[in-house]
């Protein structure tokens, strides 16, 4: 079981509360832990990458085991430690004001 | 009796006011979508409870949320052709939030860049919605003005949108440039009296018209005057803050230019400036009374490098001769001291007898007058900055 832990608007958006709970198949890696939560949470389509390019959107940063890992390959395997659930993946609002 | 329902859009989220026909006591729900910018809600005239709105964020991207029960409960109406409404778990699905622009080869002219504020050419981006606009009689269909300008067009209820093309294809749209405040379609106002006819404004491009309900479309800018850009008269680039019709008589347009008051007699052929008397003719609002289409409101700001009333002091002008000949309303708003703006979708007015009149501003006052403009009182005055104001009158 993966944790990822949403910015508060995307929370809000998806209807939880807390650190969401996924099932991700084969390697843990960004691209397979969004894909897993946009398959579980449909709203949160384009919130998170663009609809079409599936890029990340520009004020969006990801963090795994304290390490910003928001330029790494989204392919790129994460840290055992999130892929166990011992910790969150993090997805994180660029702090930008407001 | 009848009931009034205002529709306020925030930085913050969105707020319900509703009263009864008195318009004296006020009930206030919000905040909908708390700490999201909602740049608009409107409802649709075919089915009042049907209400449409603009959830967005510059982190997040855009949020299509409908309400089918008068703003009580929302959802997402999106979901990919052919699959469920919803996920097994019942979550709504995301394609309602997919603006994608038309580049296919079938529209003759698939643009791809328009002109950066520096005039270099800039790749269409899709940033948000800042206008949506509800068929007049099929509660389905609804139109969104979006930011990098372009109309789309939703025929199943917010669950999928298309872009009309023809509105960026027909020849200008590479000319286009932002203004301050982005490259926005900010105004549609569709035609009651000739349905094929839609007519949009866009910052910084300006007024446009299709006869043939969105297909091909013509610039209407003739006899605008805009020293800001190199030619003052070109057929695009004029700063078009809002436009407004009264439905009885959709020949006549009224705009609130960058600068300049306007008027056009002739469906947008052409206009002429109608500023007048009035302090300052730079604003963003303007809206006509719901039963005399002669009687037009705007709310005069500044400059453009200083976006508050002028002299501290909050006036909504009217005009009972359709411009030229304004009158200061000054009864119940802040005559000193006062420093907010009146953003150009935060005007509209109710179609009571006697015709209400609401603005919203920057500082969170939401202002209505239930006679026209005569006296005024905020009937909300600490929400976030608002964004929008549009009215419902409820049988």
């Amino acid at each position: 079981m993966i944790l990822v832990a949403l910015p508060a608007h995307l929370r809000a958006l998806a209807g939880v509360t807390g650190d969401v709970e996924l099932e991700v198949e084969g390697p843990v890696t960004r691209h397979s832990i969004l894909d897993a939560l946009e398959a579980r949470y449909p709203m949160l389509h384009g919130t998170i990458r663009d609809h079409v390019a599936r890029e990340r959107r520009p004020l969006l940063r990801f963090f795994a085991c304290g390490e910003d890992v928001t330029h790494e390959p989204a392919d790129a395997p994460l840290p055992q430690a999130i892929a166990s659930g011992e910790e969150p993946f993090y997805i994180i609002g660029a702090i930008a004001g407001g | 009796m009848s009931n009034v329902r205002v529709l306020v859009g925030t930085r913050k989220g969105a707020f319900i006011l509703t009263s009864d026909g008195k318009r004296q006591k006020w009930d206030v729900s919000g905040p909908h979508f708390a700490g999201w910018e909602i740049y608009h809600l409107k409802g649709s005239a075919a089915d009042p409870n049907r209400i449409y709105a603009s959830q967005t964020s510059g982190w997040f991207g855009q949020i299509i949320q409908r309400s089918d029960d008068g703003g009580k409960t929302w959802f997402q109406p999106g979901t990919p052709a052919g699959t469920p409404v919803t996920t097994p778990e019942g979550m709504p699905m995301g394609e309602s939030n997919k603006f994608v622009y038309d580049t296919s080869a079938e529209t003759g002219k698939p643009l791809t860049t328009h002109q950066f504020y520096d005039g270099t050419p800039h790749p269409w981006e899709f940033k948000r919605v800042w206008h949506l606009e509800p068929s007049l009689d099929n509660r389905e269909t609804v139109y969104a003005g979006v930011e990098d300008a372009a109309l789309f067009r939703s025929n199943n209820g917010g669950q999928t949108w298309e872009e009309l093309p023809g509105l960026r294809g027909h020849g200008t749209g590479s000319q286009w440039q932002p203004g301050a405040g982005g490259m926005c379609l900010h105004s549609i106002i569709l035609d009651p009296r000739n349905r094929g006819r839609i007519f949009v404004a866009i910052s910084a491009a300006g007024a446009f018209r299709s006869d043939d309900a969105g297909a091909t479309w013509k610039p209407i800018n003739q006899g605008l005057h805009s020293q800001y850009i190199p030619d003052p008269t070109a057929e695009v680039g004029h700063c078009v803050h809002h436009i407004a019709m009264h439905p009885a008589k959709s020949d006549v347009l009224f705009m609130q230019k960058h600068w300049d008051v306007m008027r056009s007699n002739d469906a947008g052929e052409s206009w002429h400036e109608v500023s007048g008397n009035l302090p300052t003719d730079f604003g963003f609002v303007i809206d006509v009374h719901a039963h005399e289409p002669e009687t037009i409101y705007v709310v005069p700001i500044k400059s453009d490098s200083e976006h508050y009333p002028p002299d501290g002091q909050l006036r909504v002008y009217r005009s009972r001769t359709g411009g030229n000949e304004w009158e200061a309303l000054t009864n119940g708003l802040p005559q000193s001291n006062c420093y907010v703006n009146v953003l150009r979708d935060a005007m509209a007015v109710d179609s009571l007898d006697s015709c209400g009149v609401y603005f919203g501003t920057t500082g969170g006052q939401v202002y209505a007058s239930p006679d026209g403009g005569d006296t005024w009182a905020a009937i909300v005055r600490d929400l976030p900055p608002v964004l929008s104001v549009e009215v419902q009158t409820l049988k």
